[in-house]
């Protein structure tokens, strides 16, 4: 890959990290938080990406092996962030349930 | 028995009984057991190859690394699998009677043993790392299966602090990824022992050295990023409030302390090294502060721990830095040992004393020695393994800190851990004061099996005479410690 388009993989690897972890921090509702922290992993699986592509010779693989565990424990995550959304959301709509019962 | 053997034992007698409790929801506890017995005595088996052989290193299925994954025990690894070990051969013993008590149905129950299983494969798992992407991996289960746990009471305040605690943890280790990928650019390697001759000082290893202790330090909670650690701790059921405050935790500190002692040791300048003592410092002032004035019981044992684990960080300045950090390291690391049995069993009891008097604010205490006298006395013995006094686990601890600090001249840090030491005692009497409070009608009571009495009590026993074993647990922490001068030195 050429000098200057490997720079810039370079970037922006880390620039998404960035933007996803400012979401994590202002954003309030949970859907947008969980999208942020995959967008902060994609930033760190594009600089893996990146730097197996750097090697002078052949592709580097380690850097490919780390991806693919990475994407493993990153569905894994979302996916219990998200059951845990959903009975969140369950337990706030039984509350606002009660709350209306009582009145 | 091989070492393949031992390793296998450790790592997969937990994940077979995670996986087959999930299977077979009723057969959880006995799974369980079964995993305590496996693994407790695969640590001796592995403790004696340890001892008598030096650093043990495993290549998983013959691969070498960087492909394959290498397992490495030393004595700080022995030390850690084998208070996971106690530790989690205590819950399992005490978790059925709480839960049956706690938790409205059998299947709520049942749910307890997977993720609890999972936390131990984990904690077994990042002991034995020798790289620094395996590290991530096994800290990342162990954020899962912890996030799981505190959610298991499946009320609203649990929920919402297992999601914070989640938003944080999940924050911290992509932190900690994004270092990862740049120690890998620059050195070419994950292993910890070829970082500690390929690392050097420069610009991006610097920058990576601060992405991945910012993820650590949370991970650890060491203030100021403890935030996230009362509410998770405090809603959670007692088994699990123990299991969080004594191991979890301590995952993160103990990747620090391979990344700064092993890794990356060349980038620990005075400076930093001191840095992390003031985090330390400020911790204990805090959580010691918050826990004095915290109205909750089970909220002030969490920022117990919060002003704890700051301790465990005094390690850092102490033995960076020196041709003779081994006192201060073996002071820390056996405080940290102490501190997990004493946090457990004071987590415990107050689950027993909680449960006892159905509220769990610190006033309803009153009178409670009454009708739980075993439950009140291990909260003090706990209390004074915290504290520090003798014969204490605790206090070897800190003494062989209090030693370092007066023999490297840095007096600040002796005040440090005397007046920590005093806060402690003041948040620990507190308690007391209302449990041994002479009330005219004993307070209105449920009975506490006896099995959450007596678990609790024989680990703050433990705590309280583990300073007689201090001797033997520094002969096993110079096994592949930082200081190869004097002992048995790195293999």
């Amino acid at each position: 890959m050429p000098e200057a388009n490997l720079s810039l993989y370079l970037l922006a690897g880390p620039i998404l990290f960035a933007i996803g972890f400012y979401s994590l921090l202002v954003q309030r509702h949970v859907l947008r938080r969980i999208m942020a922290l995959n967008v902060m992993g994609v930033g760190v699986f594009l600089l893996f990406a990146t730097l197996a592509a750097r090697a002078d010779a052949a592709t580097d693989p380690v850097p490919h092996a780390m991806v693919l565990t990475g994407i493993v424990v990153s569905v894994c995550a979302t996916g219990l962030a998200l059951a845990l959304a959903h009975r969140l959301e369950a337990a706030e709509e039984d509350r606002a349930d009660g709350g209306e019962a009582k009145r | 028995m091989s070492l393949a053997w031992i390793m296998a034992l450790l790592l997969l007698a937990p994940l077979v009984a995670a996986s087959l409790a999930f299977a077979l929801p009723a057969a959880g506890r006995w799974l369980a057991l079964a995993t305590a017995a496996a693994v407790s005595f695969a640590v001796v088996r592995l403790a004696a190859l340890v001892l008598d052989g030096g650093v043990q290193v495993h290549r998983v299925g013959g691969w070498a690394a960087p492909l394959g994954i290498d397992l490495r025990a030393d004595g700080l690894a022995v030390l850690m699998l084998a208070v996971a070990a106690i530790i989690g051969g205590v819950v399992t013993l005490y978790a059925p009677a709480y839960l049956a008590n706690s938790l409205a149905t059998r299947g709520e129950r049942d749910r307890f043993w997977p993720p609890f299983l999972m936390l131990w494969t984990a904690l077994d798992a990042l002991f034995l790392s020798a790289d620094i992407f395996n590290l991530y991996v096994t800290l990342e289960l162990l954020a899962l299966a912890a996030v799981s746990l505190v959610a298991l009471a499946g009320k609203r305040a649990a929920l919402e602090a297992a999601m914070r605690y989640l938003f944080v943890s999940l924050s911290a280790s992509l932190l900690y990824l994004l270092g990862v990928g740049l120690v890998y650019g620059e050195c070419g390697t994950l292993d910890l022992s070829l970082l500690a001759v390929r690392s050097g000082p420069g610009p991006a290893m610097w920058v990576a050295a601060a992405l991945m202790s910012g993820g650590l330090l949370a991970k650890a909670a060491l203030f100021p990023m403890h935030f996230w650690l009362p509410p998770a701790h405090a809603n959670a059921p007692a088994p699990v409030s123990a299991l969080l405050s004594s191991l979890v935790v301590k995952g993160g500190f103990y990747i620090l302390l391979r990344l700064w002692f092993e890794g990356l040791s060349g980038l620990l300048t005075p400076a930093a090294a001191q840095l992390f003592g003031v985090l330390g410092a400020a911790a204990i002032l805090w959580g010691s502060l918050n826990a004095l004035f915290a109205p909750r019981l089970k909220i002030l044992v969490a920022y117990s721990t919060v002003a704890q684990l700051g301790y465990l960080f005094l390690l850092i300045p102490l033995a960076a830095g020196t041709t003779d950090g081994f006192t201060a390291w073996s002071g820390g690391l056996i405080f940290l040992a102490a501190h997990a049995c004493a946090k457990t069993a004071m987590f415990l009891s107050a689950g027993n004393m909680l449960h006892a008097v159905g509220g769990d604010r610190i006033r309803d205490l009153d009178g409670v020695t009454h009708v739980l006298p075993l439950s009140a006395f291990t909260f003090g013995l706990s209390g004074m393994s915290l504290v520090g006094l003798p014969p204490s686990g605790g206090f070897a601890g800190k003494w062989l800190l209090l030693g370092a600090a007066i023999a490297r001249g840095q007096w600040w840090w002796v005040a440090t851990l005397l007046g920590g030491s005093l806060l402690a005692a003041a948040y620990v009497i507190r308690v007391l004061f209302h449990a041994f409070t002479r009330v005219a009608a004993p307070a209105r009571s449920r009975p506490v099996p006896p099995v959450m009495e007596w678990t609790a009590l024989a680990l703050s026993v433990l705590a309280a005479g583990l300073g007689f074993t201090a001797r033997g647990s520094a002969t096993l922490l110079r096994v592949g410690a930082p200081w190869p001068s004097a002992g048995a030195g790195r293999a």
